[in-house]
This record gives structure tokens, sequence and C-alpha cells, in this order.
């Protein structure tokens, strides 16, 4: 069963996270790096990307035409999305184990980060309705 | 070879020939995980060289040849690195040892292979992975693409399995009669979820994905060739045939799901349906009654109905009365119920789903809500039913029965409205 990992940010964050020291920001690029390759090794691992940062967020509607009508966001109100990691594992207690193990990355000044990580289950193209 | 794609052909004779080398070769170097890799090179081989070179003359002591060459290496770096060397890293000309090990081929190698990839050390997903690969002879890239994993994941998938087995210290050779009595079942089911995994993905716009209940169909097949005698593997095959002969009825034009009753059953293979029904029919006059020998007979009491109002539903609930005695679960209490509404009406059928509210291995199962909306819906509390439905939407984790238990409940919504009016 597949899971996603959903890391949640305000723009507050996302502006802290630019003045981290560069110690703290080369801390947590290793640890984001190891994190991949334990997800691989643990033969977990389906993807996994970073998004850009809310500034560049724009809110797309089709106009009468179909038309992109494009929007900027009003970033101070509410959460984006930071990144994701997909993982295909056989029970939600080992998906809870790998999002705890995520929400360890160091934060600034070495502190462990305390981000919290959303988990969802991704719905899969099965059927066993008995069908 | 009938207008198949070289590859194709390819693709057939590779995997059936895959088990035996990997048996053979795991045997004489009383290494399974480091065997299993060794086949695996050969095979990825063969299918780069063959189709430029054509398929050697013998194909098999070809892939014997390749995977013996890489064993012998793989021995000889590990003396060098001891310091010391084994009788097997001796100078003997691997073309000797790979007619050697291939003359000692034993068909039970095959046999034997399985119930290692199935070892109780494992768990579920590697023990699939593992048993498509070294019985299958698929390779790790045909695995992940088949489970929608990239191949690194894959591969580390199938190595951490092979830890666990050597690990688990478990020789190669044939199990113990008794042990195999013990382990089968394990052995079977994984071949199920195989089957399973393949037949319930098979919904959308899967191009180029393997096609996995066929590759379960295909090792039952050889599981059966090996114990002509086991009831319950005949009855798996049946099992098998008789779910998928109903593959091109139960998705519409645009994958969405139809049920049982509703499916167009001019489109069901009947050549499925009657080879299914052969076999269980050879295996239920032998007498013993089975878990899998009771599934394939209900499948096909359900494939015999030319019109689903046909079914014989008292010969369906009798087989899960069986059922219930043989192997109890709430899964097989859920279906019984479904059995006893179309027999004695849907009060009825509600009233057996009431014992599995207290029974944590289901109560907040999708399938529990899906089933009381659908009884209810049979006993025209429609507002009650669409609730149902909509909760077992809510709780499934599978987007095309999502769409459809969310398009029951607004078909009995549309449905009351009309009535107001």
């Amino acid at each position: 069963m597949k899971y996603i990992l959903l890391m949640n940010g305000k723009k507050s964050d996302f502006d802290g996270y630019a003045r981290w020291s560069k110690e703290d920001l080369q801390a947590n690029v290793a640890f984001m790096r190891g994190y991949s390759k334990e997800l691989t090794d643990a033969g977990v691992f389906v993807a996994s990307e970073g998004l850009g940062w809310p500034n560049e967020a724009r809110l797309v509607r089709a106009g009468s035409n179909g038309e992109p009508i494009t929007d900027g966001v009003f970033p101070e109100s509410k959460e984006f999305l930071a990144g994701y990691w997909i993982i295909d594992v056989e029970t939600p207690e080992q998906a809870y184990a790998m999002a705890a193990r995520l929400s360890q990355a160091p934060g600034p000044a070495g502190k462990t980060g305390e981000m919290p990580v959303e988990v969802r289950r991704v719905l899969s193209g099965h059927s066993d309705l008995g069908l | 070879m009938n207008g198949e794609a070289p590859e194709v052909a390819f693709g057939h004779l590779i995997r059936e020939l895959a088990p035996q080398v990997v048996g053979a070769v795991a045997r004489r170097f009383r290494d399974f995980a480091a065997a299993e890799d060794a086949v695996q090179e050969a095979l990825l081989a063969a299918f780069t060289q063959w189709p430029r070179e054509g398929v050697p003359e013998n194909p098999r002591g070809w892939l014997f040849r390749v995977a013996s060459r890489r064993m012998v290496d793989l021995v000889r770096s590990d003396a060098a690195r001891r310091q010391r060397e084994t009788a097997l890293a001796a100078e003997a000309p691997v073309v000797e040892l790979a007619d050697e090990i291939e003359a000692d081929m034993d068909p039970d190698d095959t046999l034997i292979l399985l119930f290692m990839c199935c070892h109780p050390s494992l768990s579920t997903s590697s023990a699939i992975a593992l048993t498509l690969r070294a019985v299958g002879g698929l390779t790790t890239a045909e695995i992940a693409n088949a489970f929608l994993v990239p191949e690194a994941t894959m591969a580390q998938r199938i190595s951490r399995a092979k830890q666990s087995i050597r690990a688990s210290k478990a020789p190669f050779r044939m199990p113990s009669l008794k042990e195999r009595k013990e382990r089968q079942p394990a052995v079977l089911h994984v071949l199920y979820l195989i089957f399973s995994e393949g037949y319930a993905s098979s919904i959308g716009a899967h191009l180029q994905r393997l096609d996995l209940a066929h590759e379960a169909i295909r090792l039952t097949r050889s599981a059966l060739a090996l114990l002509p005698e086991d009831a319950e593997v005949a009855a798996l095959l049946a099992l098998m045939l008789l779910t998928d002969a109903r593959r091109a009825a139960r998705t519409g034009p645009d994958g969405e799901l139809i049920p049982l009753d509703k499916q167009d059953r001019s489109l069901w293979d009947q050549a499925e349906i009657a080879e299914g029904t052969a076999l269980l029919t050879r295996v239920l006059s032998a007498g013993a009654v089975g878990y899998y020998q009771l599934q394939a007979a209900i499948a096909a009491v359900h494939d015999e109905a030319a019109l689903a109002e046909d079914t014989d539903w008292k010969q369906i609930l009798a087989l899960y009365e069986m059922l219930q005695s043989v192997a109890p679960s709430p899964m097989v209490t859920l279906n019984h119920a479904i059995a006893v509404a179309m027999v004695h009406g849907p009060a009825r059928g509600l009233e057996r789903l009431q014992a599995l509210d207290k029974d944590e291995r289901i109560a907040g199962h999708y399938r529990l809500d899906a089933v009381r909306g659908h009884l209810f819906e049979m006993l025209g509390e429609l507002e009650k039913a669409s609730q149902y439905y909509r909760s077992a939407a809510s709780k499934t984790t599978s987007l095309p029965e999502q769409n459809y238990l969310i398009t029951q409940a607004a078909r009995l919504e549309a449905r009351g409205k009309v009535r107001e009016r």
C-alpha cells in the first residue's frame, strides 16, 4: 500500500529557511539526501519531489474560452506544500515510522526540526469488491 | 510461434528455463542468494544477446554457462579475499562445470525454489517479489513496473528478502513432507496474491505493464505439474481461471467497475471457464474439501449462470456454509451474509452482519459498509443504503471502487428525488 508523506510550511517558515546558517542548511540537505537513500535501501521508495517556493505559486482558473487566468496566492494565510515522498509499505505503522524519521530533519542551530509530516493514503487502481 | 513477436517468444522460453537454472546452481553452490543473482545476470544477457544473435542451440546450457561463470568469478574473488582456495575455485573449466550442473538438474528444484521464496521469515511483499524473480524468471525491471515502484526499490526489496533467507539458514533442499504440509498454504497464498494483484489492478490503462494475473496462472500451472496429486493446487488454478474468465466484462468503456450481476456475460471467456470447471470437477470427485476448492466451486456456480438471475444462490449459500467451517474468517462471514440475503431476503442477511461489528479485523472495513449499502438497497431503505455507500467510499483505498460507491449513492439519491415529485 502506498502512502504520501507531505511536508507543509507557512510562508514564514519558507522565509525563515532562507535565513538559516550555511551549516544548518548543509546538515538539512545532507539529511534529506540520506533519507531518500534510507527509503530506497529499505525497499519502500516510490517517488519524491521538492517544490518551488510560495512566492512563485499561482492560482489558475479557466476563463470563458478555456484560457488560463492566473492570480497570485495570498501567502500569509495558508500552508504550502514544500515537498513529498511516496512510499510503498505493508502497514500504516510502517508509514508512520518513516514519517517520524523524516520529522527528525535537523533545523536551525542543529535543533531537530519537529516539523509535522502529514501522512495520507495514495489510492490504488485496485478493486476487490468481488466483482 | 504463430506470429508472436520474437522477444515475446524469447521471454516465454527464458522464463520457463529460469527456475531450473536457479535451482540447480543454488544446489551446487549451496548459496541460493548468489545463485539467484548470477542467473538474473544470465537472463539479462540472454535478453540482449538472443534477439541479436539468435537463440543458441541449447538455450538452457547457455544460461547454465553464463550463470556458472558468474558464480565461479564470485567464488574466486571471495577466495582471493580470504587468501585461500576452495575446491570450486580450482581451475576447472566453466564449460565442464556448467555441463555437470545441468546434468545434475532435478525437476524438484523448481519446487524447492518455490518453498524457499515463500519462506515464513519473509514479509508478503518480499515473498511476492522474490517468487516472481527466482521462480517466474522475470527481471527486476519488469517486477518493479508491475508494482509501479522504481527498479532500485524493487532490487533492494529482493536483496533484503534474500538476506532474510540467508539469515534463517534454510538449506537448499526439499522441505520434509510435514514441513511442506505446514507451509503449503503460505505458498498458495503468495500465488493467489500475485494473481489478485494482477486481476485487481487490470483496471484502466496500464499499457506495457506485465500481466501479473497471467504470470500467476503460469506459475500455478507449473506448481500443479510438479504436484499433480495436490487438490488444493489444482483448485487454486481453477479459481484463477474461473475468475480471470470474467475480466473483459468487469469494467466499462471508461474503466468503471461493473458488478457481477450487471456484467455482459457474453464477454466471459468460455475456454477459461471450461478449463477451470474441468479441473475443479476432477478434484472434487477425489473427496477432501479444502479452502480453494470451495472458493473455486463458488466461482464456478457464478460462471455457469447465463443470466445473473439464473445464479444458483442456494448452492452458493451451502458452499459458504462449508467454507465457514473449513476456513472461518470475517470476509467469509461477509460473503455468507450476501448469500443469505439472496436466498432468504436482505433482512436475514443484515442480521448476519451484526456479528462483524464486534470483530475488529473487519469492523471499520469499507466492504462491510458496501455490503450493508447493497442489502439496505434490496430492502428498499434507500436513504440508509446511500449513507452506507458513502461511508464505504470514504474508507476504500481504491480509486475505481471509490468512484463506483459514490455513483451508487448518487444513483439512489436521484431515485429518491424522482419519487418525491
